[in-house]
């Protein structure tokens, strides 16, 4: 009575493969910083199978170390799109395609 | 444990689907509380209910709130008090509120021990096997973490400063 690790790394995929496609299709900084979290969930959760199929504690420390990245991703994240948002007055990223250089 | 793999495992799918293709952002939030709520689910019937405590606290705790203060702070303005007022629609909160019910009920029907406990899992690690792993030949990617940490806290200092300051500052 239990799972077989393919079907959870096989969510591990769909879930990636949603997230990507949000990433890629959305143009909304809050949305796109969302996909990517959702890409970040999703690989921990093919970590946690794989240590799940072998019986070893690693997948779930890799699973805290991917916990840390996000959380310092998201505060990089959400405070350039707070400042983008001051500049431009637009969440778009299009908006912020140009560099003065 | 099966079952509560499957259940879970569709929840996350849908709760995913409709965060990522929302038109408000508010609400896609609230489909993305559901779905690392699910996600943790996975992980426990995963035989990992550390990480399952873990991605309840922080995920859907500290990150996801993060995230809906920063959407609150940009609807400042006289959109804000429509919005505050959609919020209460039951159409805003009906599809997250039935997706979490069922993620309620699955875990009552765990507690009852439907589907067996987490240790009862052929593949439980326990907590403390993770705690060597993570302070033992793991060490160095602990300090690393913090390292990043403290990148990250600086950064959203410097990002957070106010425009006129931040040119005040700046030589050129």
């Amino acid at each position: 009575m239990t799972v077989p690790a393919e079907h959870a790394l096989a969510l591990a995929a769909v879930l990636f493969s949603i997230g990507l496609a949000g990433v890629l299709a959305r143009r909304n900084i809050i949305f796109m910083l969302l996909s990517i979290e959702v890409m970040l969930n999703s690989a921990g959760l093919a970590f946690i199978s794989a240590g799940y199929m072998h019986g070893h504690p690693d997948g779930q420390v890799m699973f805290i170390f991917i916990l840390a990245m996000a959380a310092a991703e998201v505060v990089v994240g959400l405070s350039l799109a707070l400042r983008i948002y001051g500049s431009f007055k637009s969440l778009d990223a299009d908006a912020a395609s140009s560099m003065r250089g | 444990m099966e079952a509560l793999f499957y259940v879970s495992a569709v929840v996350a799918v849908i709760a995913t689907l409709r965060a990522v293709t929302g038109k408000n952002a508010v609400h896609a939030l609230l489909y993305l509380v559901v779905s690392l709520l699910a996600a943790a689910l996975v992980f426990y019937s995963l035989g990992a209910p550390f990480i399952a405590a873990l991605e309840v606290i922080i995920y859907a705790g500290a990150i996801m709130v993060l995230f809906i203060f920063v959407v609150m702070m940009l609807n400042l303005g006289p959109g804000a008090e429509r919005q505050e007022k959609s919020l209460l629609d039951p159409r805003a909160w009906a599809g997250p509120a039935l997706l979490a019910f069922a993620l309620v009920a699955e875990l009552l029907y765990s507690f009852s021990g439907g589907g067996g406990t987490a240790e009862a899992n052929a593949q439980y690690i326990n907590p403390k096997a993770v705690a060597l792993t993570l302070f033992g030949p793991y060490f160095i990617g602990v300090e690393l973490a913090s390292l990043l940490l403290l990148a990250g806290l600086v950064a959203a200092w410097h990002l957070g400063r106010r425009e006129k300051e931040a040119t005040h500052d700046s030589p050129g």
